[in-house]
């Protein structure tokens, strides 16, 4: 058997494994895998910073009935279109009698600035979070256990059953993803789904879900298929078959969890991808429907109102920006923790 | 070489094949509801009683579902599909709206795969220091903002508060090259911010990862200079995934980015078609668009895994 | 006589000294603190001899090699000592003084084959590439040169096989042109990295012989780094046994396996199985583990596993000769020579190292 000559990355663990003994005092093995990348990304404050500001982002957007009550005082349908408020003292139509509705600023009301229909942004931007954050949420949720139970069958299993579900996969692939969504989407908003005992409204909010969930299978489901057939090859699949584990047992108790980490790390990269194509679909009107409020949805009403009162379209999407943006540093973050051949890795 | 060209193409086709059965099922067959719904979705939301009756027969919605299937390709392939709605033949409007698209798409897709390319290996050369790390944040924030909002944000400040550019719409390139330029570069922008971002980190991390091949040590070791060992070694290797990932996003770009992009600046090609027709639940425009951009994707791929064996030999002489 | 052959090197004096390591030091900064992977090496290379540097996985010898070649290249390596080479002082030397001495004068074969050739390119194409970059040689010519030590290494039909690509290869054949590669240049030193550990046995032979014989076509001085003292045995002239990042005894082939002074080296020599022998009911083996490289003991590295430590361990023994009438045998154990002699006989004609319960080391 061949041994490997030391690497850097060795050294990192060695080292590590040293520190550990050191700090300890006790005749510890070293740290397992799941420690070490929990202290790595501990230490990463900026992954630890992002992760923090996006579960601000959906405390806030949770928040969404405690801000229309308490705060705003209405809810993100109500609408006010010709109503006044109190700004600096003086009386200020909430929309002027040419359209324009008034912008963001220091006030309970109205923080971010109404829309034309007089509705408070600020409350129709949390309430559109909590709709756009669950639907990218549950979708990842359908993509993950669909890619990972598809992924594990097919790399498992091989034999034509892998023939099937990896031409499935590549069909579902040439679609574009946005493409494929939409088709979906247009195709069940009119009637809604009616696939034997699953009766969806055209307008629920499980529609954009499950579109989004089955859109992204074949984008996690072949990396997951790939790792499942090298992690196949090992020994201790082997060894398990020897000891008599059925296949099931072996496929969730030995194969599942050392895929732990490619699902972790494509998990946050498939929540942040998810609000992102929620968005672009309830911009277009294929995806949640009004009224319904939803981020891309509060994009798509303010347009026409783009060069009068911006607000309406900019602030939806800075909303949407921080969402993802901190996904995407945490994900990053993930990443690097979890990586066991960490290389570079600086004081 | 010629016998792998010859089976791409043939699973090429059998993919087509497919798309426009899956096609076929998710606006037929899927949604169910029978033959009344069907009609419904194809007639529109304000169609009246005659539309739908129309639709019935023209479809022959009453007929088995491979009989409605070969009804289907064959309304495709004669350019016999219309719009309810306005009595538009699909066919001719997306024909209308190619060169626009088009020029949108191949031109973002040039910009985006110079830049990437070059971001990209510019962080891997640069790993860990300042260069490396502001380029990773702009990254990040570029794969994090959706394109219909950076195009709404460049409308509002560089063709309102300052009017720079045109505020959308769009030059035929025959008539006046630099106005049709110009009318595209915030498009272009807007489009290719994304994917700047993704491809400077996939590359960063390919040249990052081939550098620490054994090959480019042995590359080294044979006294070659760095500037010939990152291209003719690191980058050769390197940028051979990017081929296929260029082909998969250019199919995206075209299939879900155009579309977005088109609506914003009004540019008035496939893709907006496309939205315009979604907003109104429009079925055969969005059937239409939805083949001829899955079509061409699988063309497109069929090109690219070609070109990816002509550029390593150990898929082309297996 | 074809012109492409390099000029005749085979009449070197081979007691010029080719190459001095003096104190080489080499760390690294992780996130848990500085790594010293070599901890103050110092050996000669002579023209022409064979130098085996042997130990573990982790021992530093691998890192060694690079860093003579300017290859260990992580931004946390931190480098101290020399390495004189005809002139040039190796380490913190710039990247065009290295790059005008690699390949050229001192070429390295690396341990795995299969991954050490660049996919995409043709295995013909990255040896010329080398002879190119070194010699100004017209293509057809470079291409008659490759052709001829593709040959000499042993590739059949090499005309035809100089456009193949590596995938087309063996383990074996791909290792062979390697040492092409290595060797067209006709460069005065070649490292060779564990070049057989990745290969078949039978293979190992066939490699180690050509490397033999190309040594006695070119003259070429060889430091081979190895933890398998069979292929040593075959091959080495002179040989450095590492541990934990030092040197702890260096000597001629047959002081190291005649007449071993470090403790480390007899454990070593005791667990080869050997043919001739009656097989004994437990393989020697050394107790415990190498030290983590981060956290290494006081003084002897090699104090917690050795049966013979005693109180003058904790200070670390300095490599020096102290056998008698053998300035070139050199070690690091406190213990007299006598003592020595004494200890590692534990059974008639086989050395091992006894168990640690056995017997009391008295200092």
């Amino acid at each position: 058997m061949a041994t490997q000559p030391a690497t850097e990355s060795d050294f990192s663990l060695d080292a590590a494994a040293a520190v550990a003994e050191r700090e300890g005092g006790k005749q510890l093995e070293g740290m397992g895998p799941w420690q070490l990348a929990w202290r790595r990304l501990k230490r990463n404050r900026v992954a630890m910073a992002s992760l923090a500001v996006f579960f601000v982002l959906v405390g806030c957007c949770l928040a969404a009935p405690l801000y229309a009550d308490h705060i705003a005082g209405r809810g993100p349908t109500a609408t006010n279109a010709t109503g006044t408020i109190q700004i600096d003292g003086k009386k200020t139509f909430v929309v002027t009698p040419d359209g324009t509705p008034i912008g963001p600023g220091l006030h309970k009301q109205y923080l971010l600035g109404a829309d034309p229909l007089g509705r408070d942004v600020m409350v129709r931007l949390l309430y559109g979070g909590r709709n756009s954050l669950f639907v990218g949420f549950m979708a990842a949720i359908i993509t993950a256990v669909l890619a990972v139970g598809l992924g594990l069958a097919a790399g498992y299993f091989r034999g034509w059953g892998d023939r099937v579900i990896t031409n499935l996969f590549d069909i579902l692939w040439s679609f574009p993803v946005l493409l494929f969504a939409i088709a979906l989407g247009t195709a069940l908003a009119i009637g809604g789904l009616q696939i034997g005992p699953v009766n969806l409204q055209g307008d629920s909010l499980w529609i954009p879900i499950v579109i989004i969930g089955v859109v992204y299978v074949p984008y996690f489901g072949r990396p997951i298929r790939g790792q499942v057939l090298s992690l196949r090859e090992k020994e201790f699949v082997d060894a398990a078959v020897a000891q008599g584990m059925r296949a099931p047992r072996i496929m969730f108790g030995e194969i599942l969890p050392n895929l732990s980490s490619t699902i972790l790390v494509f998990g946050t990269l498939i929540i942040a991808n998810n609000i992102l194509l929620e968005a672009a679909l309830s911009f277009l009107g294929a995806g949640i429907q009004p009224p319904e409020p939803s981020w891309g949805g509060l994009i798509s009403d303010g347009v026409n109102q783009i060069y009068t009162a911006p607000h309406l379209s900019l602030v939806p999407g800075v909303a949407i920006v921080i969402a993802v943006l901190s996904l995407n540093v945490f994900g990053d973050g993930l990443r690097d923790a979890l990586d066991p051949r960490a290389k570079v890795r600086l004081r | 070489m010629l016998r792998f060209t010859v089976r791409r193409l043939i699973n090429m086709v059998f993919v087509l094949w497919a798309v426009s059965v899956l096609t076929f099922l998710i606006f037929m067959v899927m949604p169910g509801g029978g033959d009344e719904q069907a009609a419904l979705r194809i007639a529109g939301r304000n169609a009246n009683e005659q539309q739908v009756q129309t639709v019935k027969r023209e479809w022959g919605l009453d007929d088995p579902f491979y009989v409605q299937y070969a009804d289907m390709m064959k309304k495709v392939f004669t350019g016999d599909l219309i719009s309810y709605v306005n009595q538009v033949n699909v066919r001719e409007e997306i024909v209308r709206g190619i060169p626009r698209t088009a020029s949108l798409v191949i031109g973002a897709g040039i910009i985006w795969l110079f830049f990437g390319v070059v971001f990209g290996v510019l962080s891997a050369v640069y790993a860990g220091r300042f260069t490396d790390r502001a380029l990773n944040v702009l990254a990040l924030i570029g794969i994090s903002l959706p394109v219909f909002w950076v195009g709404l944000v460049l409308l509002y400040y560089l063709t309102d508060r300052i009017a720079l550019f045109p505020p959308g719409g769009y030059t035929e390139l025959g008539e006046d090259p630099v106005d049709w330029a110009y009318h595209l570069i915030l498009p272009w922008f807007a489009l290719s911010i994304l994917f700047i971002g993704f491809y400077s980190r996939v590359l960063r991390s390919n040249v990052l990862d081939i550098s620490n091949e054994d090959y480019v040590r042995t590359a080294r070791s044979k006294g070659l200079s760095e500037r010939r060992v990152l291209i003719r070694h690191t980058l050769r290797n390197a940028l051979i995934p990017i081929v296929t990932l260029f082909g998969l996003d250019f199919g995206a770009a075209l299939g879900g980015g155009a579309i977005l992009t088109e609506s914003v600046f009004g540019l008035q090609g496939v893709g907006q078609y496309a939205s315009d027709s979604i907003g109104r639940l429009d079925l055969p425009p969005i059937m239409g668009v939805v083949l001829f951009g899955a079509f061409f994707i699988v063309l497109l791929n069929a090109i690219v895994d070609i070109l990816y064996a002509f550029l390593d030999p150990r898929i082309r002489l297996q | 006589m074809s012109t492409t052959e390099p000029a005749a090197p085979a009449s070197r004096p081979t007691d010029e000294t080719l190459l001095t390591v003096e104190d080489l030091e080499v760390a690294f900064a992780t996130e848990d603190g500085l790594v010293e992977a070599v901890d103050g090496v110092s050996f000669e290379l002579k023209a022409g001899e064979v130098l085996a540097i042997v130990g573990e996985s982790g021992s530093g010898k691998s890192v060694t090699a690079m860093t003579l070649m300017g290859l260990t290249r992580s931004p946390n390596a931190r480098f101290s000592g020399t390495a004189h080479y005809e002139g040039t002082e190796l380490i913190g030397a710039s990247e065009d003084e290295l790059r005008r001495v690699r390949g050229a004068e001192i070429a390295m074969v690396f341990q795995d084959p299969m991954t050490s050739l660049n996919p995409v390119h043709k295995i013909g194409d990255q040896i010329i590439e080398q002879i190119q970059e070194h010699e100004a040689m017209p293509d057809q010519q470079a291409r008659e040169r490759t052709i001829e030590l593709l040959e000499r290494v042993g590739i059949p039909r090499a005309r035809d096989r100089i456009d193949s690509y590596p995938f087309e290869f063996s383990g074996g054949m791909r290792q062979r042109v390697m040492i092409a590669l290595a060797l067209s240049c006709d460069p005065s030193i070649l490292i060779a990295d564990e070049p057989t550990t990745a290969l078949d046995v039978t293979i190992q032979a066939q490699i180690l012989q050509r490397v033999r014989d190309l040594r006695e076509e070119t003259g070429a001085a060889v430091i081979l780094v190895t933890h398998d003292l069979g292929v040593v045995a075959d091959i080495a002239d002179r040989i450095a046994v590492m541990y934990a990042g030092r040197i702890i005894e260096e000597g001629t082939l047959d002081q190291i396996f005649y007449d071993p002074q470090h403790p480390y080296t007899w454990g070593l020599l005791g667990s080869i199985t050997r043919v001739d022998r009656p097989r004994p009911e437990r393989l020697p083996a050394i107790r415990g583990l190498p030290p983590s490289l981060a956290d290494r003991p006081q003084g002897c590295h090699f104090r917690p596993r050795c049966p013979h430590e005693f109180a003058k361990c904790p200070e670390v023994p300095p490599l020096e000769s102290r056998v008698e009438g053998a300035p070139g045998h050199r070690d690091r154990c406190w213990l007299s020579v006598e003592e020595k002699r004494e200890r590692r006989e534990v059974r008639p004609g086989e050395i091992g190292l006894p168990d640690k319960e056995e017997e009391a080391p008295a200092a």
